[in-house]
């Protein structure tokens, strides 16, 4: 203590002072789970790629996007979008137009001719993969990339499934299936084309396959009891919507009348007025709110001039195309009871959309399978109940949509992958859920959401064009940063500035942050201020 | 043209930067160089709201300076916690005399800039010269000095950090308290609980009323616009006042970690109007982004916690809230209002 008088401290700068010790709660940066990528059945990044598209880094977007999901223009365009629907923006102003920037991504894809990488090396293992539709294409797509050798048995005379034969062109144009399918081929992926696999085990045995995944979609529809008359036209949705996939267009009518209330049932009905139908009636026994299609979808289908007859059932299709239809009323617990009340309407004929089965003949003699429902149980890890045949898509227990189907695919493949290597998959633990209130909302900028353009009304009406159009570059980068990242740093530099002790580090563009613990405080500004929620605060005293 | 926000940029100007935003659009702070004028190791309390105000506002005075820059500091929590001797955080030139005399010296300091640059045959000074000190040796001890100052248009920016009391010594009231707020002179009790309404001076009104080139107001909620309104300062020759709004943990009792936010409600609700003037005419002021009642300001604090509860005093929140809608209609604080208060005496100065 050989200090002048009164001095007690040493001469010299604060940095002396280790402000650490005062701390009893220590800010950490975290990674939280952003909404958007909780909620996609497929399991996309989706705030990872749109952090990459912010900066217009689309090719970077797209390859961090296709890890999970190799058709971004696909589902770009068909998706129902739950990520919107959970995404945080939505509680701001509108959520982000994430569907639109996926599309975008897919298309630049397309157009710049953007290619997978092939598999670093082989893992001499043999994969088939059992139907071309999203959910088999998704599974080669995941095994090839893992090196193993994959050959799909589609039974139909092109790939995709329901999205070619179910989903109409005015939704998703032909040529972007194609070039989705085409990419995931030139990974060296076999497609056997027209290959309907009668007996699984006989065919996985005589090619010597390792493994199989069965994704054979529901093609078969649904047929109800309605007393006719022989001269009657009663069609089923499916055969409808497959025929339109070939030389000749499906004959139906100036009036058509469409029974069921699910988004075949709009596809259908939208589909028969671009064909000519004058009158495109769609009969459904409940009302709009319980309809189970999408409400913008039974929007566009009103826009284009589709009827529909609420709370009706029909009762008989009589000669001529006449067809008795009762009212009906929703009693006390909103199911629909007959109210006696009849009603004629004159059809040329009548479409059923009541829902499809799936032909489940390839899986006869397979032993220790369980059937409920007419679909086949798999265990969490994809698997029937015989080992080394996994299952997914429309013919496992799901929500029949093409995201389900590549969030089966890709499941599935990487279970395949550890199964064939003797170990199990583990899935990686959930981080903590970056909801609203993590989040510290004054930051972000005011911008309502993009408004995709819609093709005018009356080519709707009699043209199969799609309907919805893409964004643009500027656009698409504007939608883009909406994105509030979530739960994930994004490099605002907000912490870095609002700490009153130059306690956080800046590392430099793309390297984020550090905590100077020396000094930190634990004040917890930063992590009030971090717009996105991603810092932490958690106690010293453990 | 006053602050000229980033229209689009996810988060434009209101956070401190953006991995997004070209170098020439990046704040003082977000940048890796910053001078970091006051460093680590300061003893201020956690989440201290005038050593935040203080890096914001000498760090960007050094930048718009060059690094040539003197700051005289006047008694008060910012000398306190930055230099107990013979530590300091400080990393310029940097005097501490009297209580009440920082604008005098810094008067003094500018003189002899002055003269040096003569005698080097140059007609001004490029070493710059900043003045600070909190709201006790601003409005109250040293407003005798700081009033020559202006009144002489000494070529020094004052920087006022207002965190309406005198901390340091233990919270006592000063004349930029706030009605109503406990302090340990101003006691809640008896029928008009806290500092008494009707009193205080409105030193940013005071320094306009001197007809010097620049005054402004600043929030540490707002770093973009502080920023901005140092730069412009520094721009600028003779004597200029920016009055910076800084909450403080300790003195108002409210979470270390609501620093930032108390300030934002500060401007938001209209209590603290964000603008600034030149030779005595407001130019520009802040608009309210979102709107919020003076409640959510007040209950973070507990200096105001008798306001609220059993026995909550609507009558006094009433009354913020007439502030507050004073405020608004005199600056004009909502969009497409126009500012009604001013001075136009001061053309001569010109």
């Amino acid at each position: 203590m050989n200090k002048p008088f009164a001095i007690t401290l040493n001469v010299g700068s604060s940095l002396e002072n280790k402000t650490g010790t005062w701390r009893t709660f220590r800010p950490v940066y975290t990674k939280r789970l952003s909404p958007c990528n909780n909620a996609c059945p497929a399991g996309e990044d989706t705030q990872g790629w749109l952090f990459h598209a912010e900066s217009g880094d689309y090719e970077t977007a797209w390859r961090h996007l296709t890890q999970e999901n190799p058709m971004p223009a696909v589902m770009g365009r068909v998706c129902y979008h739950p990520c919107e629907g959970a995404c945080n923006r939505g509680k701001l102003d509108s959520a982000v137009g994430i569907n639109s920037v996926e599309r975008f991504l897919g298309d630049e894809a397309i157009k710049h001719g953007w290619k997978f990488a092939a598999p670093a090396k082989e893992s001499g293992k043999r994969v088939m993969v059992v139907g071309a539709g999203p959910a088999g294409l998704s599974a080669a797509y995941q095994l090839r990339r893992m090196g193993h050798q994959v050959v799909i048995f589609e039974a139909g005379p092109m790939a995709g499934g329901m999205m070619r034969f179910g989903i109409p062109k005015y939704r998703l144009p032909r040529e972007v299936l194609d070039a989705e399918v085409q990419r995931i081929v030139e990974m060296g992926v076999e497609l056997k084309l027209n290959a309907k696999v009668d007996n699984i085990l006989t065919t996985m045995k005589e090619d010597k396959f390792d493994a199989a995944f069965l994704a054979v979609g529901a093609h078969i529809a649904k047929r109800t009891a309605i007393p006719a008359t022989e001269s009657s036209r009663i069609l089923d949705a499916v055969s409808v919507l497959r025929g339109m996939e070939g030389a000749d267009k499906p004959m139906l009518g100036r009036r058509v009348v469409v029974y069921g209330g699910g988004n075949t049932a709009i596809d259908v009905a939208r589909t028969a007025k671009r064909l000519g139908a004058e009158e495109a009636i769609i009969v459904y026994r409940r009302t709009r709110e319980k309809m189970p299609a999408h409400d913008f979808e039974v929007e566009e289908a009103l826009q284009e001039g589709v009827m529909v007859r609420w709370l009706s059932t029909i009762k008989q299709v009589g000669d001529g195309g006449s067809i008795t239809v009762e009212k009906m009323e929703l009693d006390e617990s909103g199911k629909p009871v007959p109210t006696g009340e009849f009603d004629t309407l004159e059809a040329d004929s009548v479409i059923l959309a009541l829902g499809q089965d799936v032909d489940l003949g390839l899986l006869d003699g397979v032993p220790d399978l369980t059937f409920q429902d007419g679909v086949v149980q798999v265990g969490d890890n994809m698997m029937t109940g015989y080992a080394g045949i996994f299952a997914g898509g429309d013919m496992v227990p799901s929500d029949r949509t093409v995201t389900v189907g590549v969030g089966h695919g890709k499941h599935a493949a990487r279970h395949i992958d550890a199964w064939l290597r003797g170990s199990r998959y583990e899935e990686p633990g959930k981080a903590e859920l970056a909801n609203y209130e993590k989040l510290n909302p004054w930051y972000y900028t005011d911008a309502d959401k993009t408004v995709r353009p819609m093709l005018d009304i009356i080519r709707r009406q009699s043209t199969f064009d799609e309907v919805q159009g893409g964004l643009n570059e500027s656009n698409a980068l504007f939608e883009a940063r909406r994105c509030m990242s979530c739960g994930n740093c994004f490099e605002c530099d907000n912490c870095y500035g609002v700490c009153p002790d130059n306690a956080v580090i800046k590392l430099g563009p793309g390297k984020k942050f550090e905590f100077n613990y020396e000094y930190c405080k634990g004040c917890g500004i930063c992590a009030e201020e971090c717009p996105c929620g991603a810092i932490k605060m958690e106690s010293e005293a453990t | 043209m006053g602050f000229q926000p980033i229209k689009f940029y996810q988060t434009g100007t209101f956070t401190v930067g953006n991995r997004l935003l070209p170098p020439e659009q990046r704040s003082v702070q977000s940048g890796m160089e910053r001078a970091n004028a006051l460093n680590s190791g300061h003893r201020a309390c956690q989440g201290c709201g005038e050593a935040l105000g203080a890096r914001y506002a000498i760090d960007a005075a050094m930048n718009a300076s060059g690094n040539k820059l003197i700051a005289v500091n006047a008694t008060g929590c910012l000398e306190v916690f930055s230099t107990p001797y013979p530590e300091t955080s400080w990393q310029i030139p940097w005097i501490h005399s009297l209580f009440g005399n920082a604008p005098a010296v810094a008067t003094g300091v500018a003189a002899a800039n002055r003269v040096r640059a003569r005698k080097a045959g140059l007609p001004d000074s490029e070493v710059r010269v900043i003045a600070q000190g909190g709201d006790g040796s601003t409005t109250d001890i040293g407003l005798g000095c700081l009033s020559g100052m202006f009144e002489r248009n000494d070529d020094v920016l004052y920087i006022c950090y207002d965190n309406q009391a005198y901390m340091n010594t233990g919270v006592q009231r000063s004349s930029a308290t706030p009605p109503a707020a406990r302090t340990a002179t101003t006691m809640p009790v008896g029928p008009e609980p806290g500092n008494t309404f009707g009193q205080g001076k409105n030193v940013p009104m005071i320094a306009m009323a001197h007809g010097i080139p620049y005054v402004a107001t600043a929030t540490v909620a707002d770093l973009r616009d502080l920023e901005y309104k140092v730069t412009k300062a520094m721009s600028m020759r003779g004597a200029r006042y920016i009055h910076i709004f800084v909450p403080c943990p300790l003195g108002w009792g409210s979470a270390s970690n609501d620093t930032i936010k108390i300030a934002r409600l500060a401007k938001e609700t209209g209590l603290f109007p964000v603008f600034e003037a030149e030779y005595g005419e407001v130019v520009n002021v802040s608009k309210i982004r979102q709107r919020q009642p003076v409640e959510d300001y007040l209950r973070l604090q507990r200096r105001f916690a008798h306001l609220f509860g059993k026995k909550a005093r609507l009558d006094v929140i009433e009354r913020f809230q007439q502030m507050a809608e004073q405020n608004i209609r005199n600056f004009g604080l909502l969009a497409d209002e126009k500012v009604t208060v001013g001075f136009r005496s001061s053309e001569h100065r010109k």
